[in-house]
């Protein structure tokens, strides 16, 4: 059974082990620096589907059929999906699954859902409830755009703090036995509302609410930044990650070259115009189904805290005047 | 979170930190920009005086030409590069208030002709409309006391 260590990591028991992954992405994530890395590049941003939200959850899908394929698993096999993404209702992954015919569960952890959904999958099967859990989300830069922004072709300015949210989706098989890296621990987040108002500089809103997840897991575990090969968090971007630094930095924690972004991997903030870099669920999602898991595959990672990292707000709740709360779920993958 | 910061200290330490606007690159792109854009409408006016238009005639055929070039570049997928390029330049003249209304048009036709196109519309230059109308009821008011005043 699961053991609470500290204020809130939880250590596993059976540690779950990631059998398979899938990351799909669009034209735009296909041009960066990871793409050799993603399973599919689906240039078509309506996925062959009439709308952007259909496309959403057809790359959904996707992810979900490629990650089972890849883990040797059958649908019969999976005792429970956990999925989410951004859209209101959570109807990519609603849509996504309504064929599938397997227990499910709506999340909703803005962007922060990948590593949510591996906390609890983590838990299910630590309890003996299941056996094999599939985690997947999505993102889509079209469906985001109408949903919390301006019509696609209107000229709307960019601020120098927004990010681009990521189109794609990723998933991944948990197993209570097989091969792979293993969930070791979680530690779930605390809301963290530090008072920022902007929408468009949600990495300076989130980086709060990582750099308190980090703090509470170092604290719990007894253990320093040196004793992992990579803090990940999931979509802070340039801005984000350098406020993130500065307040570990504040409370006696150097990051020194162990913090790396999503936000910022995924895409090249030079060349393809993103300002601060990624968001979206499918931004943590993507690097570390495809990217992050090969570097385990290589022998290149033995322990890393994977961070996602999600904004809480609504539209409606910014345009009354509130702040944006924020929270960031650490889940600890070790080889 | 940490006790090394308040609230209001981060916020302070995220505005200071904060990149912020190219101010001079976007003033220069946006006097270009939008300096061109009125110079396209300044020879359609002097096209129409030639062909005999008087100017309140040029003036409606200028406004008139302006919004369906506006419309026809956002129909193409081209004004929404030039605004990004261009800034305000792009958006203050006729030609961005056409790309306002013409782009929700666009985006919101999946969810129909009455509930998408129609709701949608004027997401944008909805709230410009309103303000704009009310204004100049309120200027026309005025003037109208003045008037009686005088």
């Amino acid at each position: 059974m699961a053991k609470k260590l500290g204020t809130q990591t939880v250590v596993l028991d059976t540690q779950p082990v990631i059998i398979g992954s899938a990351a799909i992405v669009g034209k735009k994530e296909g041009e960066g620096p990871l793409a050799r890395y993603f399973d599919d590049i689906i240039e078509d941003e309506y996925a062959g589907e009439k709308t952007f939200e259909a496309a959403e959850s057809r790359f959904m899908l996707n992810a979900y059929n490629k990650a089972l394929e890849k883990s040797g698993k059958s649908a019969s096999d999976i005792d429970f999906i956990l999925s989410g993404d951004l859209l209101n209702q959570c109807t990519a992954a609603s849509y996504a699954f309504r064929d599938v015919s397997i227990p499910y569960f709506g999340l909703f952890g803005a962007c922060s859902t990948m590593s949510e959904s591996l906390v609890l999958a983590s838990m299910l099967i630590d309890s003996g409830a299941a056996s094999n859990v599939v985690c997947a989300v999505s993102s889509h830069f079209c469906s985001a755009e109408r949903q919390f922004r301006f019509p696609l072709e209107y000229g709307s300015q960019r601020t120098p703090t927004s990010q681009w949210t990521v189109t794609g989706a990723g998933a991944v098989i948990l197993s209570k036995e097989g091969q792979g890296p293993r969930i070791t621990c979680v530690t779930p987040g605390k809301i963290v509302d530090e008072g920022i108002k902007d929408s468009n500089n949600m990495g300076a809103a989130m980086a709060p609410a990582a750099a308190d997840t980090i703090m509470a897991h170092l604290k719990d575990t007894g253990r320093t930044v040196d004793e992992y090969d990579m803090i990940l968090t999931g979509d802070l971007g340039s801005f984000g990650s350098q406020m993130l630094v500065e307040l570990l930095k504040r409370n006696g924690i150097d990051t020194k070259d162990k913090h790396h972004d999503c936000g910022t991997m995924i895409f090249d903030l030079n060349r393809q115009d993103v300002v601060c870099g990624g968001s979206g669920c499918a931004c943590s999602a993507t690097v570390l189904s495809s990217y992050i898991m090969e570097r385990f595959r290589n022998n290149q990672l033995k322990r890393i805290l994977f961070v996602a990292t999600g904004a809480l707000l609504s539209p409606t709740r910014i345009k009354q005047g509130e702040t944006i709360p924020s929270i960031a779920h650490g889940v600890c993958i070790e080889a | 979170m940490s006790k090394t910061l308040s609230k209001f200290e981060y916020q302070e330490l995220v505005e200071k930190k904060a990149p912020g606007s190219r101010t001079v690159r976007n003033v220069l792109a946006a006097f270009v920009t939008g300096g061109a854009i009125c110079s396209v409408g300044q020879i359609i006016m002097m096209i129409a005086e030639n062909y005999g238009a008087d100017k309140e005639t040029a003036a409606a055929i200028t406004s008139i030409s302006m919004i369906f070039l506006g419309a026809f570049l956002t129909a193409v997928n081209i004004y929404d590069n030039i605004s990004k390029f261009g800034r305000a330049g792009a958006l203050v003249p006729i030609t961005g208030f056409s790309n306002s209304i013409v782009s929700p048009a666009m985006e919101y036709k999946k969810e129909g002709y009455i509930m998408g196109v129609g709701a949608q519309m004027f997401l944008i230059a909805g709230p410009v409309l309103v303000y704009g109308i009310f204004a100049s009821v309120i200027a026309g008011l005025v003037y109208f006391i003045w008037k009686q005043v005088i």
